[in-house]
């Protein structure tokens, strides 16, 4: 990898200043790629997300905004769930330009459950297998071209996944 | 010691399907056992998934992925024969890392 010598603080200065383009007026400024910027600063593992209790402060940590519903995601989830340790989750999509899909439990201790990265060339279809603490909405954020689709569905848990 | 890492990378046409099933105890934090006790928080955080120089799939993971977990993706690109080295580190420092031939 090369670069240069004033290479990482003009990083640093369009890694902010993208930022406060998504916070303060959203998306559709062409001077410079916001989204590219974001999804860059989501190499890191995002600690704070994960730490975050309800769902809808998971997404704000992770990405600074909110979703919008669209019947263009895809969840696939069952009704009933008789073991919450072992929820099997799927989502498709015929979005295009995807950056990466969520996936939250509302009612877990912590809602975020897995985050994954999609570079260009990689499917926006993603399986994997969940805990549940009880019965709850499970929501799946798509982020393509810049913005946020989520779909949910209730699964109704039997057996709880949290133990005792 | 075996890898935790078990791996089908499987090319059809120009999509290359893979699984992942990793061993590892996915402890939440929030499970008592027997005696009572809470069992510390022990879950794998990243999963990088490299083909030919670049990740083609990363995984953030929290406590709530499931014991053992399994993640299936699909990526366009890849050819027979190819290299595709999976890799994960945990919130304890742990990692391991293998290597797969796309089939």
């Amino acid at each position: 990898m090369t670069t240069t010598d004033n290479g990482v603080p003009a990083t640093r200065r369009l890694i902010l200043q993208g930022a406060g383009v998504v916070l303060l007026t959203g998306i559709g400024i062409n001077s410079f790629n916001p989204v590219a910027v974001f999804a860059a600063a989501n190499d890191k593992y995002p600690e704070d997300a994960f730490k975050q209790k309800g769902a809808a402060d998971a997404i704000k940590s992770l990405y600074g905004r909110t979703a919008e519903p669209s019947d263009k995601v895809k969840l696939d989830a069952p009704e009933i769930a008789e073991n919450g340790a072992v929820v099997p989750v799927s989502v498709s999509t015929t979005l295009t330009e995807v950056t990466s899909i969520s996936f939250l439990a509302s009612e877990n201790p912590n809602a975020l459950a897995a985050v994954y990265q999609i570079p260009p060339g990689t499917l926006p279809n993603v399986a994997n297998r969940l805990k549940m603490a009880k019965t709850c909405d499970v929501i799946v954020i798509v982020e393509a071209g810049g913005k946020l689709y989520s779909a949910t569905k209730e699964v109704k848990v039997t057996v709880g996944g949290c133990g005792g | 010691m075996a890898s935790t890492i078990r791996v089908r990378a499987i090319l059809s046409g120009e999509t290359t399907e893979v699984q992942v099933l990793i061993q590892h105890p996915m402890d939440s934090g929030f499970v008592k056992d027997d005696k009572g006790e809470t069992i510390p928080p022990h879950f794998i955080q990243q999963l990088t998934f490299e083909h030919d120089g670049r990740n083609v799939f990363v995984a953030d993971w929290g406590a709530a992925v499931s014991k053992d977990p399994y993640v299936k993706f699909s990526f366009k690109g890849g050819n027979k024969g190819d290299d595709l080295k999976i890799s994960w580190v945990d919130n304890k420092g742990g990692t391991d890392t293998t290597t797969a031939k796309i089939q």
